[in-house]
């Protein structure tokens, strides 16, 4: 297959564009391919920087996606240190922050999204991170470590990941958290309950309701974060994980159709010009289990709209509908979530938190549709099942963890 | 550095000479083979880097952890001889190591 998409650019060195221009080889693609990256290094895999990477058990040769002479022996004009300023889609062509201009026939926009910083007094100071990059998370490492002081703003799974990781590293750790629990945006309270005292067992201290109003340093760099009921919270250092902002710029300033991301339809196409694709972070795509359209940040999406768009560049059939999913390692614990709770009517529990293995169950009617399993893969295996499968569910079996999930997916009337 | 040969599910046959201390998954990835996706990175969170390991190789590549065991079993297509690529080390003994791909890693 020669595939019909031509000069394929990609816009983004990250998890989604490094495996879009890589599945563009693997699929046949035999056109040229260049890829624009922003940072010094290709693409690599950013979960384990704020886990195995962080503690040292993961290098930078093992992040890659691929070694670094794959691109070239691959015919990919990899272009690191180089962001696109400016979109011509008339002209059909992109020009860089080195001067050159690079014309395309197919242009995947991969830019992902940005760490939202906070808008107040000392902000700027030295040992306030952020952990988006291989670079973010080297300046972290420097500062994490026995006798120091880290806090964390922002109870998220970011958030979570960093403090697991820096109490690993000896480091004592506070989390300040604006609502009154954490992972309030994207948990449930059972599961914030459960992670607040797994962590507090671990020596993590918690801040909830705590409005973080400024940063006091000496010397240029931070020494503590100020809250707004007047206290000041004593650190070395600062990671900011209040989540993050789609770097769309470049498609809304070309006019394409945007929403919170670039619009795009099943194929990660844009609805406005059938020569550009958007994936991962950046997109705003249809969800068809769900009826409706999302951003999503996770790999797991960046890898499935990395297929789609390069399925349709080279001419393959569309990848099946997925379950959308993904993962977060704290300490000992895997939680493993699939779906979104969207449209929830119940909260079903399955298993004993105590136990530190158990699922929560977001179910609308008797459809699930999403779970957070703890420890519990075959929960998490069949729950992604039910999701995709729209399969409605005996309930009362499912809240029965001495009934196995084949069972309760057995049991399952077929839709 | 330890042969390692890749089989699709088509039967197309990729030999690999991979470094011991990666995982069977790496080699395939970083070699850019059809048939592992490996959604996860090696984290035991995914299950999309199933393969079938040739029966004479199965001692050499070692036990399943319990929760590699559990992900499996829910993974499609599984035999008594399937693994998650990400939790075999290659080491010098494995060398020569077959293993095949299943028809879909979902």
């Amino acid at each position: 297959m020669s595939g019909s998409g031509g000069h394929v650019v990609i816009v983004g060195a990250g998890h989604a564009g490094g495996t879009a221009a890589a599945l563009l080889r693997q699929y046949g693609h035999e056109g040229p391919i260049t890829m624009i990256g922003a940072e010094p290094i290709p693409p690599y895999q950013r979960p384990p920087l704020s886990k195995a990477w962080l503690k040292g058990e993961a290098d930078a040769a093992s992040l890659a996606l691929k070694p670094v002479e794959f691109y070239a022996e691959n015919d990919i004009d990899f272009r690191p240190n180089v962001t696109a300023t400016a979109l011509n889609r008339g002209a059909k062509t992109v020009a860089l922050s080195d001067g050159a201009t690079v014309g395309y026939d197919t242009l995947i926009l991969a830019t992902g999204a940005r760490a939202i910083a906070l808008p107040i007094a000392g902000a700027d100071l030295a040992g306030i991170l952020f952990l988006r990059t291989a670079a973010d998370a080297e300046a972290l490492k420097a500062q994490v470590g026995p006798g120091k002081m880290l806090a964390v703003v922002g109870g998220g799974y970011i958030g979570l990941e960093v403090a697991a990781s820096g109490r690993a590293l000896g480091a004592e750790v506070v989390v300040l958290e604006r609502e009154e629990r954490i992972l309030a945006r994207v948990a449930c309270e059972a599961l914030s309950d459960f992670f607040t005292d797994y962590h507090q067992k671990h020596g993590v201290r918690f801040e909830l309701a705590a409005s973080v109003t400024g940063f006091e340093g000496k010397d240029g760099h931070v020494t503590g974060v100020t809250l707004a009921d007047g206290r000041t919270i004593a650190c070395d250092a600062v990671v900011v994980g209040v989540g993050a902002h789609p770097n769309d710029e470049l498609a809304r300033d070309a006019g394409l159709d945007c929403a919170r991301g670039v619009v795009v339809d099943l194929d990660a196409r844009s609805i406005s010009d059938p020569n550009v694709f958007a994936i991962g972070d950046v997109a705003h795509r249809p969800m068809p289990i769900y009826e409706r359209m999302f951003r999503m940040e996770s790999v797991p999406n960046a890898l499935e709209q990395a297929k789609q768009a390069a399925s349709a560049i080279v001419g393959r059939p569309r990848p099946a509908g997925e379950c959308p999913w993904q993962w977060s390692d704290q300490f000992d614990l895997k939680l493993q979530i699939a779906g979104y709770a969207f449209d929830v009517d119940q909260v079903l529990l399955r298993g004993d938190p105590a136990s530190a293995k158990f699922a929560v169950f977001h179910l609308k009617g008797d459809q699930v549709q999403s779970v957070e399993a703890i420890n519990s893969p075959p929960e998490f295996m069949m729950g992604k099942n039910l999701i995709l499968s729209r399969k409605p569910v005996d309930k009362a079996k499912l809240a029965d963890p001495s009934i196995s999930m084949k069972e309760v997916a057995a049991e399952s009337a077929p839709s | 550095m330890a042969k390692i040969t890749y089989i699709e599910h088509d039967g197309t046959e990729h030999a690999i000479d991979v470094k011991p201390g990666l995982t069977v998954m790496e080699g395939a990835v970083k070699n850019n083979i059809p048939g592992i996706d490996a959604d996860c990175g090696g984290a035991c969170a995914c299950a999309t880097c199933h393969v079938y390991v040739d029966e004479a190789w199965l001692a050499k590549t070692g036990s399943k952890s319990s929760m590699e065991e559990s992900m499996l079993d829910f993974a499609e297509g599984v035999q008594e001889n399937s693994r998650l690529s990400c939790q075999i080390k290659v080491t010098d003994d494995l060398d020569g190591l077959v293993v095949t791909m299943p028809e879909s890693q979902h």
